[in-house]
């Protein structure tokens, strides 16, 4: 729970610079306007949430889910938003997957360090064997999905 | 040191068409809503993700159909227009709303009272 209602603010500087991104080059962006958009950004955060919950209920869970989300942006009426969210949400998965086996591959390389007595430059080597192995490792992955 | 390059691959990778509010504060503002319990990880997100692109939406269009065109700037009163006049921006037009000046609201309260005379 939120303690103090400055933690229901997005950052300032987070949101500022996302609205620069958007507009052209050389745009000036009144203060007031600044925070009138991050206070609106907030209020996109709470509508979203109760339209995505409302679908969570009519299916009878209790925690939210992507599909939900997808639904409630369709109902807010901002469907333009639908197919670069689908696919900011593939390239998410990908770099959460990449961590997990990025953090595998460190404990694995632990592993070795303590066992040989390598120098550095044969150890760049086989790490980049490994990172094909996981390449191949990983298609083999999905033709099984497709298989099954 | 290969390490080390090897995670920043993978960071910048996922970065790039990742998100740059921080999902633990939309997480925060996901729960103050009372009827919310759990929220799964993608769900989260998504909805981050979801409130960048409002953020770029709100702007742009703002600006594209604002006043302040002409002198490169994106003023309060454009936010105020785009809420009142675009129907997926309606939910705004509660903490958006129209300025006017005293002079104008005197008068449309007062152009009221002749209304509920007349009824």
């Amino acid at each position: 729970m939120a303690e103090r209602p400055e933690d229901l603010n997005l950052p300032n500087a987070v949101i500022t610079r996302i609205i620069k991104e958007a507009l052209p080059d050389g745009v000036n962006v009144s203060k007031e306007a600044r925070r009138a958009i991050s206070q609106a950004a907030s209020v996109f955060v709470l509508y979203a949430t109760s339209c995505a919950n409302n679908f969570a209920m009519k299916a009878k869970r209790k925690t939210l889910n992507a599909g939900d989300v997808m639904s409630a942006m369709e109902e807010m009426e901002f469907e333009r938003f639908l197919q670069p969210l689908r696919e900011a949400l593939e390239a998410y998965k990908k770099g959460q997957k990449g961590k997990k086996e990025a953090s595998e591959q460190k404990r694995k390389d632990k592993e070795k360090k303590n066992d040989t007595d390598e120098n550095d430059k044969s150890r760049d080597e086989e790490e980049d064997e490994h990172m094909d192995d996981e390449q191949e490792g990983e298609n083999e992955g999905e033709e099984e999905d497709v298989e099954n | 040191m290969s390490d080390r390059n090897m995670e920043e691959k993978v960071e910048q990778a996922s970065n790039s068409k990742n998100i740059s509010l921080p999902m633990s504060r939309v997480r925060l503002i996901m729960k103050s809503s009372p009827d919310v319990s759990c929220i799964n990880q993608d769900a989260l997100f998504l909805t981050t993700k979801a409130t960048e692109l409002f953020v770029q939406h709100l702007a742009l269009s703002s600006y594209k159909n604002g006043s302040g065109k002409g002198s490169n700037t994106l003023s309060y009163s454009d936010l105020a227009r785009a809420a009142e006049e675009s129907e997926t921006f309606q939910f705004l037009t509660d903490i958006l709303p129209k300025k006017i000046l005293a002079r104008d609201y005197l008068k449309s309260l007062e152009e009221m009272d002749k209304d509920d005379d007349n009824l």
